[in-house]
């Protein structure tokens, strides 16, 4: 099977180390995975700040990209959500119909990481050791808009040696929300403690999510503040690449 | 309700850091909040056809939006054959004006209030106090607002920010029937308001409501309530006059079956809801004798012609969406600087007032989903937020910043390039992290600043691919 890997702005420049972790994980299934090189952005940032016309190059690029391929992949449930669920509108309210068509014969192709593992590789038990204790945050994108469901939990619960703790309001939403974080910089620190409480409170030694953004936030908070809770994406436990 | 949003607001985010930093209205906050939503999640669970239902509701106003004109007319033909007296207001000093002429022309200085937001909205309190009649709240925790002078701070609980301890301190201050030893328990708070509230009820010539819906076929009103206050205000005095916003419109009668499931188990967490009023002009010798009913636009045509944002108007008022919304639990109504707070309010307000009048409000959420989830009437309040956030007027500095930022991100070409400068920027961020410059400093605060890769993963590719 050929898929194709969107490898995300942030795991790109900033946390290959996520990107890395999946392309390892998916040949080791036997997947072929191809990286269109063009490939850029999946515009989120733009589109949610209120700059759709300046994202619509972004969305012509990832249909220019991974229109030939089988299925395309991505490690973050938010730019999976955002292709499938912004980028039609985006087309059609700048009034290109033809791209907007394109998208929506390419959108169901697009699968977040483990809805790839779960639903079209059919595997759960990716061979993965970790033995650690875990705490998982689902991402507030990947659980409302891009909808993985359990999926991320059924691929931790199968890790070898890892222990899934629970932490409180778990699915609350960790303050990140892209240009939130800054915007309203207060609000976003009163969710960011929160979530830092409970992550701590529940004993991890990790926290994972499906998203390098939150994590980015999450963690950036857990380093700051001082904490001993590492911060990994699921992708780096799944492909045993965590260093 | 106490005082209206009278002018500009603060925005959004300094309104929101004054919150933050009371930690009793947070605490006040978080144990309402989650009581409330955890209620809701357990009747909802019940009703295996919730989809179902929500799929009806919404059907059943998007018919009346789609034929909004024609229902309209339908439903004033039917108030007027029942005797009542129908008004329509373009906006909301056209509608305070309806009211205070009627009370004037009875000669009536006082009147009551059933709770209502859409007499929120247009500020009546405040225009009939201009025009020297008395207002009186009558709602249990409107009337703990106004006694406070404050804002209600939530669509249905509106003194959501206050614990049982300082709602007895305010009864004590304020109110003359409550005695000495006034305890915090619910039982006496309720027993001091009932012999506040009763006097009124048993005196009050007129009284002033809102409505849940409007039915069409009938020309009947519907007010939704938990207390039974209302109903004394409905039909005790001898004049009622209801404002009811035109989305409120339902075709039919049989759609309030599918409503009355909705509404209380997304509002208050129950499966049925304790005092529902349905009145239909003036039934004679029974109840108010002279009836009008004073329809309301106020902005709600322009939002009805934006095919984006009209979605807001399908919203049944049941608050859910600011009982899960994390940014609300945490700052409370009064930071959104309006009569509808939250993530529904965020929309709704600046359709209201115009896009330039409350800039920060389609900002303030994270975009988390969780209000979208829990809507009976699946309002994507999400992207109707986004879509504001696309028609806003953008800071020059800020456009600029994102016009670099696109031209890097919009091109696989120049992300390649930037990503091949990974280890030379890296110093470069470095340092730039570390600036007092306000945008950076917003992040490094409570963060640490993620710094671009040295090998970026393109890079990496070219060797694992070859």
């Amino acid at each position: 099977m050929r898929v194709g890997l969107f490898v995300t702005c942030l795991a790109d420049l900033v946390v290959p180390e996520v990107a890395v972790a999946t392309v390892l994980l998916l040949e080791k299934l036997g997947v072929d995975v191809v990286f269109p090189e063009n490939q850029s952005c999946c515009g989120q940032m733009h589109i949610n700040t209120g700059y759709p016309a300046m994202a619509l190059p972004m969305v012509r690029s990832f249909v220019d990209s991974f229109e030939d391929c089988d299925l395309v992949v991505s490690p973050s449930g938010s730019c999976v959500g955002a292709i499938r669920h912004q980028h039609q509108i985006v087309a059609q309210r700048e009034g290109d119909d033809v791209l907007a068509d394109r998208v929506a014969a390419l959108a169901p192709r697009v699968r977040e990481l483990t809805e790839l593992l779960v639903d079209d590789l059919e595997v759960v038990d990716v061979g993965a050791r970790f033995p650690h204790k875990v705490a998982y945050h689902p991402s507030c994108h990947s659980l409302r808009v891009a909808r993985v469901g359990d999926r991320p939990m059924r691929l931790l619960a199968e890790v070898d040696g890892l222990t899934l703790v629970q932490h409180d309001d778990a699915r609350g939403c960790c303050g990140f929300g892209g240009s939130f974080a800054v915007k309203n910089a207060d609000v976003s620190t009163a969710m960011l403690q929160d979530k830092m409480r409970a992550l701590e409170d529940s004993g991890a030694e990790y926290v994972t999510s499906v998203d390098a953004s939150c994590l980015t936030h999450v963690g950036g908070g857990l380093t700051k503040s001082g904490s001993a809770i590492k911060h990994v994406h699921l992708a780096e436990i799944l492909a045993g690449t965590v260093a | 309700m106490g005082k209206a949003y009278n002018g500009p607001q603060p925005p959004f985010p300094d309104a929101a850091r004054s919150a933050l930093a009371d930690t009793q209205l947070r605490t006040n906050l978080r144990h309402a909040t989650t009581t409330i939503r955890d209620k809701r999640a357990q009747v909802v669970a019940e009703r295996e056809d919730w989809e179902e239902l929500r799929d009806a509701g919404r059907a059943a106003k998007d018919e009346a939006l789609g034929d909004l004109a024609e229902l309209l007319t339908t439903f004033e033909r039917n108030v007027i054959a029942a005797g009542a007296t129908v008004w329509w207001a373009r906006d909301a000093s056209e509608a305070a004006v309806v009211v205070a002429d009627i009370a004037a022309r009875h000669g009536v200085d006082s009147l009551l209030k059933v709770k209502s937001l859409t007499t929120d909205e247009i500020g009546l309190n405040e225009a009939l106090e201009a025009r020297g009649i008395d207002a009186k709240e009558t709602d249990l925790a409107e009337l703990i607002v106004q006694l406070a002078g404050e804002h209600p701070s939530h669509i249905l609980v509106p003194a959501i920010h206050k614990n049982r301890e300082q709602v007895r301190d305010l009864f004590l201050r304020e109110l003359p029937e409550s005695a000495g030893d006034l305890t915090s328990e619910p039982a006496d708070l309720a027993d001091t308001a009932r012999r506040h509230l009763r006097e009124r009820f048993l005196s009050a010539r007129m009284a002033v409501s809102g409505a849940n819906f409007a039915i069409a076929e009938t020309g009947s009103l519907v007010v939704v309530e938990s207390e039974g206050n209302g109903r004394m205000c409905l039909s005790l005095p001898e004049i009622l006059v209801s404002v009811v916003g035109i989305e409120k419109v339902l075709p039919r009668w049989q759609d309030l079956e599918t409503m009355m499931q909705l509404l209380p188990r997304s509002s208050t967490g129950e499966r049925m809801n304790p005092y529902t009023s349905i009145w239909t002009g003036v039934s004679p010798g029974d109840g108010p004798q002279e009836v009008h009913v004073v329809l309301l636009d106020n902005g709600r045509t322009s939002s009805l012609a934006d095919p984006i944002g009209r979605d807001a108007l399908t919203c049944i008022r049941c608050s859910a969406c600011l009982n899960v919304c994390p940014v609300y639990e945490r700052t409370g109504g009064h930071a959104y600087g309006s009569v509808y707070p939250g993530p529904i309010g965020a929309v709704i307000t600046p359709q209201l007032l115009g896009p330039d009048r409350a800039p920060s409000l389609p900002f303030a959420s994270t975009l988390c989903g969780a209000c979208y989830d829990v809507c009976p009437m699946k309002i994507d309040i999400p992207s109707i937020l986004v879509h504001l956030r696309a028609e806003q007027h953008h800071s020059r500095s800020e456009t600029a910043a994102f016009r670099s930022a696109a031209a890097v991100l919009g091109s696989g070409d120049a992300m390649r390039r930037v990503g091949r400068a990974g280890r030379l920027i890296r110093p470069l961020a470095r340092m730039v992290a570390a600036l007092p410059f306000p945008p950076v400093r917003r992040w490094t605060r409570s963060r640490t600043a993620p710094l671009p890769a040295v090998t970026s993963f393109r890079s990496w590719w070219r060797d694992h691919d070859s």
